[in-house]
């Protein structure tokens, strides 16, 4: 964490320095400021009905959009790295807030350059997934750390938080950059390259406040109406969800249960090594091998301490990102539902109203196509998530079983060094024999 | 059935084993857990754990008191029994079988019955404490405690539970064999009879008069009493004797609370089992992966048990260091006192020699109540002198004796306690050393137990 800062995202009234230890007087209630920001960040009046401009082109050309094929995403047709590092905070006059640093590299002709460094807050993440999901609603967006402090933290800026949330935003924009559509939307480039005061003005582009309105009042109406026929695959998805989103959340919560017992045990082996080191005071030819033992409880005090640290940096993330992921799938699923809502309903309309009829066929159709596109969609990022569910949560298991493994193997070399340690002394005073 | 009893010789990590054996019941309690999980295979593991435990049996036998050259001891059983007690009201109680074999028998092949008889934990005490009483200035060995402490939330307190019933059994047996195995104590008549007789032991115990002993020793060693030339190797001892009962209490206490938690973490991971097999029947490549993962788990929860099993035995060990200590500072006491008793006898010597000074010479130098009436209310006479001095002069002479025989009681006393101090140094060093030694090998078992449990694992998981 330097203290120099690399583009001008920072005004020039701020001290800009590496996070200070007791910031606690300056803390501001920040959350207070994302209210003044555009609804377009607020996923929650996200839903079906709304599309970003720039996204609106023939039918026929969106459904081909979704039809990618088996991607194999090697390491190798990578063409785009992005990284996100170097939190630092920043100081003004009104509120605190973190930076990070987002550094892109990329041989994408779409970009102006190969290189891009920019810094960013949470505030510009969250407008990106806002309009990811505005554009293109029956998506599967990576989710984002909460945007609170989980209860049981101390606050904010506490440096293991904000270095969680550093690595969560560091897998959300990978994700993104992974996917076939969301890499390609202007917003995320723009959110890659863009100095401070350009994505300021790009972000106050979009759908206006009371055309958002309008929007949100239809799709709160389509939400109430419900779907007459939802197609089954897109029911057992559902249940599908329900079920996976309770199980992910049992892990969860099995393995944080799992680091506090662990926690705990290690509390308590921590005074075993000292009162040996005690007891070999008191004692003479007993003394030598006491203290072996301290010490080999020592050390395995220390392996048990970084066992839980590995549990909770690596296992405990990914669990938690994937309990996000299942709220996201509900949703996505809930914004489907509400386009096919919409579309029976104008369906109805058509039937029963006399006037207007032409309008209103070209109206439906085009929602047809919106549901049929929406559908499409839903059903190819859907398989694109399983295979990504699967990868991560694999290689976050065999990780975590491959740290047990090294952690047990260190333990035994400690134990087997003592036991050669006694064996080598025994003989060399021939005391006692071992064969 | 015939049960042999064998001992196993092996070397720490070498093959062959030797079969000298262990009771077939013990044997396959503890085999079949490993068996489990090793495969006979590595059954050269499984002797090397009991290798520590026997290791100390055969130790004792190889020692070789003369008692333990002709019998085999054993306390096979424990078994519930009711009856009627001394208030006659129904009580439940357990009872102990004590074996006893020739050893010539045994090795030449013929497995005649063994004499056995049944005993409570209470005529154990007894005979510990007629042994205390009688042999002052010895070690003797402890009981295995009476209610169970340094618990951790699995085991019960509770004196009935099997579990405390078995390992007390242990303990008893090993009481035995530490008596039969010391060169003063294996010759007592008493612990022989103990042995041997089933009825009538009582009374013959009683007849002895320890009891009475006992008692007045216990209130003399309660009176607070201050010697004026302390031994120091005793104080130093009694010292050592103090700091080992605090730090072991502390270890055990320690060491229970690990336990406790340990087992949290281990049991917990059961739900990862169950879990994963709920959501394995959502998946369908993952399915598979998931479900085997989710059957390690469960084996990985259930392992513990075994494991802390095998704690306490390492506990127990530690345990019945704690309670030697005792016995340490015990004997120590008894110095204490026997000097105490040498001292206040030749105090009394010097002052009766005082007074005889006093009266024959006509001087008073110390204050006597008699001395300052007959100063007030006139001499005594002459006839009355003579027969004061006569009288000291048997006192002094009788004091004189007393003193020497404490002095030569001390002398002894101070001998035989030094060379079974000596004698228990020895075995203490011994004993704890393969107690830590055997701790070691445990961590090492669990351990590999974990590598191997982890590695199936995420074999399935790379199925997943």
């Amino acid at each position: 964490m330097s203290g120099s800062v690399v583009d001008n995202t920072v005004s020039s009234g701020n001290s800009s320095a590496a996070i200070p230890t007791d910031i606690s007087g300056q803390i501001l209630d920040l959350d207070e400021d994302d209210d003044l920001e555009v609804f377009s960040k607020d996923t929650t009046l996200t839903d079906g009905s709304s599309l970003n401009a720039s996204m609106q082109t023939s039918s026929a050309s969106m459904i081909n959009q979704y039809k990618f094929e088996e991607e194999e995403e090697d390491a190798d047709t990578k063409d785009i790295f992005v990284t996100v590092d170097n939190p630092e905070s920043h100081v003004t006059a009104i509120e605190t807030y973190i930076t990070y640093r987002v550094e892109t590299k990329t041989t994408r002709s779409e970009f102006d350059s190969s290189e891009f460094e920019v810094r960013r807050r949470y505030q510009d993440f969250l407008w990106l997934k806002g309009r990811l999901e505005e554009a293109h609603p029956t998506l599967i967006v990576h989710p984002l750390p909460e945007k609170f402090v989980m209860k049981g933290m101390v606050e904010r800026f506490n440096e293991d938080f904000i270095e969680t949330r550093r690595s969560a935003l560091h897998k959300f924009l990978n994700k993104i950059a992974e996917h076939p559509i969301f890499s390609s939307s202007e917003d995320f480039k723009i959110f890659l390259t863009a100095g401070s005061g350009e994505l300021t003005s790009h972000k106050k582009q979009g759908p206006g406040f009371l055309s958002r309105m309008g929007e949100t009042v239809k799709a709160v109406a389509a939400a109430v109406r419900g779907v007459r026929s939802r197609p089954q695959e897109f029911t057992d998805m559902q249940e599908y969800v329900e079920a996976f989103s309770q199980k992910i959340s049992s892990i969860d919560k099995v393995t944080q249960r799992i680091v506090r017992e662990q926690k705990e045990y290690l509390e308590e082996l921590k005074e075993c090594g000292p009162t040996y080191a005690l007891w070999s005071q008191s004692e003479e030819e007993l003394a030598e091998p006491l203290k072996n033992v301290a010490g080999c409880v020592d050390k395995c005090c220390k392996e048990t301490d970084e066992q839980v640290k590995h549990l909770n940096d690596h296992l405990i993330p990914v669990l938690h990102e994937y309990v996000l992921c299942a709220d996201t799938l509900k949703a996505v699923l809930r914004r489907r539902d509400n386009i096919q809502a919409d579309f029976e309903a104008k369906t109805e309309a058509l039937a029963t109203k006399k006037a207007d009829r032409d309008a209103m066929r070209d109206e439906l159709d085009k929602t047809e196509d919106r549901l049929e596109w929406a559908n499409n969609a839903l059903k190819s990022d859907w398989t694109r998530w399983q295979k990504g569910m699967r990868t991560d949560l694999r290689s976050a298991f065999i990780d975590t079983a491959e740290r047990n493994v090294s952690y047990y193997e260190k333990c035994l070399a400690v134990w087997e060094s003592f036991l050669q340690s006694q064996r080598t002394d025994a003989e060399g005073n021939g005391n006692v024999d071992f064969s | 059935m015939s049960r042999t009893r064998e001992v196993t010789l092996c070397s720490l990590y070498s093959l062959p084993v030797v079969f000298v054996g262990i009771k077939p019941p013990e044997l396959k309690k503890t085999i079949s857990p490993f068996a489990l999980n090793f495969q006979l295979g590595n059954f050269a593991d499984i002797c090397i754990e009991y290798c520590d435990s026997v290791d100390q049996n055969l130790q004792m036998v190889e020692k070789g008191t003369s008692l333990l050259k002709k019998m085999e001891i054993s306390v096979a059983e424990a078994e519930k029994r009711t009856g009627k007690n001394a208030v006659n009201m129904q009580e439940t109680y357990t009872v102990y079988l004590i074996e006893t074999r020739p050893v010539d028998a045994a090795s030449e092949g013929t497995n005649p019955v063994p004499d056995s008889l049944w005993r409570r934990y209470s005529e154990f005490e007894q005979l510990r404490n007629y042994l205390l009483v009688t042999y002052p200035f010895l070690v003797v060995p402890p009981l295995p405690e009476k209610r169970a402490e340094f618990v951790w939330h699995k085991l019960s307190a509770d004196n009935m539970d099997p579990d405390f019933v078995e390992r007390r059994r242990v303990g008893l047996e090993n009481f035995l064999l530490r008596v039969a195995s010391h060169p003063d104590l294996s010759t007592d008549k008493i612990f022989y009879s103990f042995l041997t007789e089933e009825n009538g032991w009582k009374e013959t115990v009683f007849e002895t008069g320890f009891q009475a002993k006992a008692d007045s020793r216990l209130k003399a060693l309660n009176a607070t009493f201050r010697v004026k030339n302390p031994d120091k190797r005793f104080a130093e001892m009694k010292h050592y004797g103090d700091e080992l009962q605090s730090v072991i209490s502390q270890l055990l206490r320690v060491r229970a609370r690990a336990a406790d938690r340990l087992y949290g973490v281990y049991k917990v991971h059961g739900n990862y089992g169950r879990v994963f097999s709920e959501w394995s029947a959502i998946e369908k490549e993952m399915g598979d992966g998931l479900q085997s993962a989710g059957h390690h788990m469960d084996a990985y929860a259930a392992s513990v048990d075994d494991i802390l099993e095998e704690e306490e035995h390492y506990a127990d060990q530690l345990k019945e260091y704690l309670f030697y200590a005792d016995a340490l500072r015990a004997v120590c006491r008894k110095h204490e006192l026997t000097q105490y008793e040498l001292e206040m006898a030749a105090q009394d010597l010097t002052s009766k020699k005082q007074q005889r000074e006093e009266l024959a010479t006509g001087t008073i130098r110390t204050f006597s109540l008699k001395g300052m009436t007959s100063k007030l209310f006139g001499q005594e006479t002459p006839e009355q002198r003579e027969a004061k001095l006569k009288m000291l002069e048997t006192q002094i002479e009788e004091g004189e004796e007393l003193v020497k025989e404490r002095n030569g009681e001390c002398e002894e006393f101070v001998k035989s306690a030094w060379v079974d101090i000596e004698r228990f140094k020895e075995q203490k060093d011994h004993d704890l050393r393969e107690a830590l030694i055997s701790y070691a090998i445990m961590q090492i078992s669990m351990c590999k137990k974990g590598i191997q449990v982890w590695n199936n694992a995420k074999e399935c998981f790379s199925k997943m």
